[in-house]
């Protein structure tokens, strides 16, 4: 599963259960997010045990990006069987200030820096 | 008479250097230019980057190339997402954005004209994030907006600028024309450095 544009990509690797999000994700409110959710929704229903989430290549994300990955966080919190990594890294300065509330959200979620 | 919410000063002290960029809903429908928003703020926030690192000590982590092109990209791009989200349609009010340099201070202002009646609303919202602390507000918000899929303008922005870059965020409230009525918001946010 796959979503490509000039700007940004977000990915699903089933084999390594990873969803790998890159480039810069500025799209204009939740409507224009709806096919990254549904490729989050699909991710779910594939159920794995560990899940990772990796950003170590997204540049920049707006509040509306803030949002959908929340959003999707606290629906993997909902399932009590299911391991949440995030991915993050220090080069990104967004990422250090930003994703700790991931954590907050789902205090048992890893995050881990390259 | 204008109204002032949070942190606002009308006395900031003249900036040398600084930059304003002018949209005019009148060359382009402004829903037309939302990709424009990411290129404006790239631009400030590339343009301002080549005067850091400062030579003095800073308060904050925000000396670096890399981290102000960061702060300044994203704090632009959601004052232009509101200013554009908010902006009065009927009115050709122009919506602008500018980015001053000061000795101690990244300061933004965004002005966009607004519906009437979506003023006290807003007032009111601005009253509830002034009054918080901001990272409690801001996960609040996130699970709130999780339950609810229609919420619009939920602050999302302004929350993150204040509790993850620890910006101050002030609103100015003013009519400019009373008949057909414009309000006009002016948003501040200082980034201390």
């Amino acid at each position: 599963m796959e979503i490509t544009s000039e700007k940004y990509s977000v990915q699903y690797d089933a084999a390594a259960k990873t969803i790998i999000c890159r480039g810069a994700l500025r799209l204009a409110g939740m409507e224009d997010y709806a096919p990254i959710v549904q490729l989050f929704d699909k991710v779910l229903e594939d159920h794995p045990s560990t899940l990772r989430l990796n950003l170590q290549e997204l540049e920049f994300l707006n509040s509306s990006g803030i949002n959908v990955l929340s959003k999707f966080v606290l629906k993997v919190r909902g399932k009590a069987d299911m391991q949440l990594i995030v991915q993050g890294s220090t080069a990104i300065p967004w990422q250090e200030r930003s994703l700790k509330n991931l954590q907050r959200l789902m205090p048992n979620l890893e995050l881990t820096w390259d | 008479m204008a109204q002032i919410l949070g942190e606002f000063s009308d006395h900031l002290p003249v900036s040398q250097e600084y930059l304003t960029i002018v949209l005019s809903p009148s060359s382009a429908p402004l829903q037309q230019r939302w990709h424009n928003n990411g290129l404006s703020a790239d631009f400030m926030a590339d343009y301002f980057a080549a005067f850091f690192p400062r030579s003095q000590d800073t308060v904050s982590q925000i000396n670096s190339k890399v981290e102000v092109k960061s702060a300044v990209s994203f704090i632009a791009n959601e004052l232009l997402e509101n200013a554009m989200k908010f902006n009065d349609s009927t009115t050709n009010y122009p919506i602008s954005i500018t980015l001053q340099l000061h000795q101690d201070s990244l300061v933004f202002l965004a002005t966009n004209s607004l519906k009437a009646q979506t003023v006290d609303h807003f007032q009111a919202f601005i009253q509830e994030i002034i009054a918080g602390d901001p990272g409690d507000l801001l996960v609040r918000q996130l699970e709130k907006n999780a339950e609810d899929d229609n919420q619009i303008g939920s602050g999302l922005g302004l929350l993150t600028m204040m509790s993850d870059y620890l910006a101050k965020v002030g609103w100015k409230f003013e009519t400019v024309q009373e008949d057909p009525e414009i309000v006009i918001v002016t948003t501040m946010v200082y980034l201390m450095m």
